[in-house]
């Protein structure tokens, strides 16, 4: 199952300056390990030292925020696409 | 003369220099402006701050600016309001209402983070300045754009109040209507920020802005005679607010400007939007973000970014949280107006609203200090009182005419909740 990452910029140099990338996974957490699996050091930018996903790291798939949908558990379907955004992008009036 | 020491993650704690910069490049935590209060406490005193002109420049040293501010000069310092007709009505001994519906120059606290945000943006050499906004912010960079000679791009969701919409138009930025709500104009401005080489005020000079939100809180403490209150009921969008008026009062309590400090802190939002008031109520710290719906469309945010921090602080506080449902703001904003003549927007109904649930629970006592945050104007928002407020009379120029039509008046029911 290909899944398409958009990569944020302060990661991007782990991922070779690629913004885009793709990963094999069924949910979200499956798709921080593989992400990890090719681009070692991405884990430990995106979860903390308990291997928790941080949760001021929002992720989307197809553009709809996961905390709308399943979660960590949400499952992803081949051609998803997926990003991570900062929370603090979040709104500010 | 500069008293920052540099940004610093809240998360992880790695530190930056003080230049472009909003989220951890580590662990992508938001960014925060790092003080060297040692410098400050040799120099800003009670007295010093007393000598200058009344604006929120006053406390300048607390603001994180490299050179003198250049934006805002007549901006804050606004009236901090003793209520005694509010406090006869909620039966509450001692209260206050701090009023930036008549901050300069457009009526709302804005107009605080705004000039820190041009400030500063200047400093970095920026010439085109933007915001993604519910309809205050917009108003603010716009007017203070024009003050400053600056371009503006100014990005709002499309069904925003004809007021707002008209109080950013007039200084002549370049208005965007965005077809979505504000979550998703504020994702878009995210995308253009990271494209255009600008100072979006919220985003990319966020750790500054936010900054001159502390202004708020400053005021609140030097006009109550340097001390805190022990209740600040504040509205809550994006959640920052609540954040800084906590971070002013620690930091006049930690250089010695006030003697103690145990504010307890309270947001405020409306019922269909309400992700922050949630979270405190059900003690999740994780926000779960909404689709919002409510009239208080300034603080119609579902995703708010500082959402975390906010009930972090409430919580820390032993305040607490509520809803208001739109019939409650209405009601509010009437209140208000017909019992301390402030005529505040739909943000300002949804805090008066939540104070009287605080005071009815009896989470505030009746006979402690009490703050009330008014953070916006009413003549921006008319349309949802319009409709609600009696008609005026309607006559002849007669004095017959005008004694006939008198009589069916009923004297107004002033004061009751």
């Amino acid at each position: 199952m290909s899944i398409k990452v958009r990569i944020p910029a302060p990661l991007q140099k782990l991922t070779q300056n690629k913004v885009e990338v793709e990963v094999e996974a069924g949910n979200i957490n499956e798709l921080v390990d593989d992400l990890e699996k090719r681009f070692p050091g991405v884990k430990a930018r995106i979860c903390d030292e308990n291997g928790k996903i941080r949760r001021f790291i929002n992720f989307y798939v197809n553009n709809e925020d996961i905390r709308f949908l399943k979660g960590y558990d949400t499952e992803l379907k081949n051609n998803d696409e997926v990003s991570i955004i900062p929370a603090i992008a979040g709104g500010s009036e | 003369m500069s008293y920052v020491k540099g940004l610093k993650c809240r998360e992880c704690g790695r530190e930056y220099p003080a230049n472009i910069l909003f989220v951890c490049e580590y662990c992508f935590g938001s960014i925060e402006v790092a003080y060297d209060y040692d410098k400050i406490k040799k120099v800003l005193t009670r007295q010093e701050i007393e000598k200058r002109p009344k604006n929120m420049w006053r406390y300048k040293e607390l603001l994180p600016l490299s050179k003198e501010p250049s934006d805002g000069l007549t901006t804050g310092f606004t009236p901090l309001v003793r209520s005694h007709n509010l406090a006869k009505v909620l039966g509450v001994k001692e209260l206050y209402i701090k009023d930036d519906s008549v901050n300069h120059p457009t009526l709302s606290f804005k107009d605080r983070v705004v000039a820190v945000a041009l400030s500063k943006a200047k400093e970095f050499g920026f010439r085109t300045v933007a915001c993604a906004s519910t309809g205050n912010l917009a108003n603010s960079v716009a007017a203070n754009a024009a003050i400053a000679g600056l371009r503006a791009f100014i990005f709002i969701p499309a069904d925003l109040e004809q007021g707002k919409i008209i109080a950013s138009s007039i200084y002549n930025p370049v208005l965007v209507k965005v077809e979505g709500n504000y979550d998703e104009v504020n994702r878009l401005c995210s995308e253009i920020a990271a494209k255009y080489k600008w100072a979006f005020v919220n985003i990319n000079i966020r750790p500054y802005y936010a900054e001159g939100s502390k202004t708020y809180g400053f005021e609140i403490a030097e006009q109550l005679g340097w001390r805190a209150p022990k209740h600040i009921i504040v509205p809550a969008a994006g959640g920052s607010l609540v954040t800084k008026i906590k971070k002013s009062l620690q930091e006049f309590y930690q250089l010695g400007l006030i003697p103690e400090f145990k504010t307890k802190l309270y947001v405020a939002q409306g019922e269909g939007c309400a992700p922050i008031v949630t979270a405190i109520k059900e003690d999740n710290e994780i926000i779960k973000p909404v689709k919002p719906k409510t009239i208080a469309k300034s603080l119609a945010i579902g995703n708010p970014a500082d959402g975390f921090y906010a009930y972090d602080v409430v919580k820390k506080s032993g305040g607490w949280a509520e809803a208001a449902s739109d019939d409650e703001i209405i009601n509010a904003i009437k209140l208000l107006a017909e019992t301390e003549g402030i005529f505040t927007e739909t943000a300002g109904g949804v805090t008066v609203a939540a104070t009287i649930k605080f005071i009815k629970e009896k989470r505030i006592p009746k006979d402690e200090s009490i703050v009330i945050c008014i953070t916006g104007n009413g003549l921006k928002t008319q349309e949802v009182v319009a409709d609600k407020l009696a008609k005026p009379l309607k006559i002849k120029p007669s004095l017959g005419s005008f004694e006939e039509e008198q009589k069916k008046r009923p004297t107004a029911d002033h004061y009751s909740i």
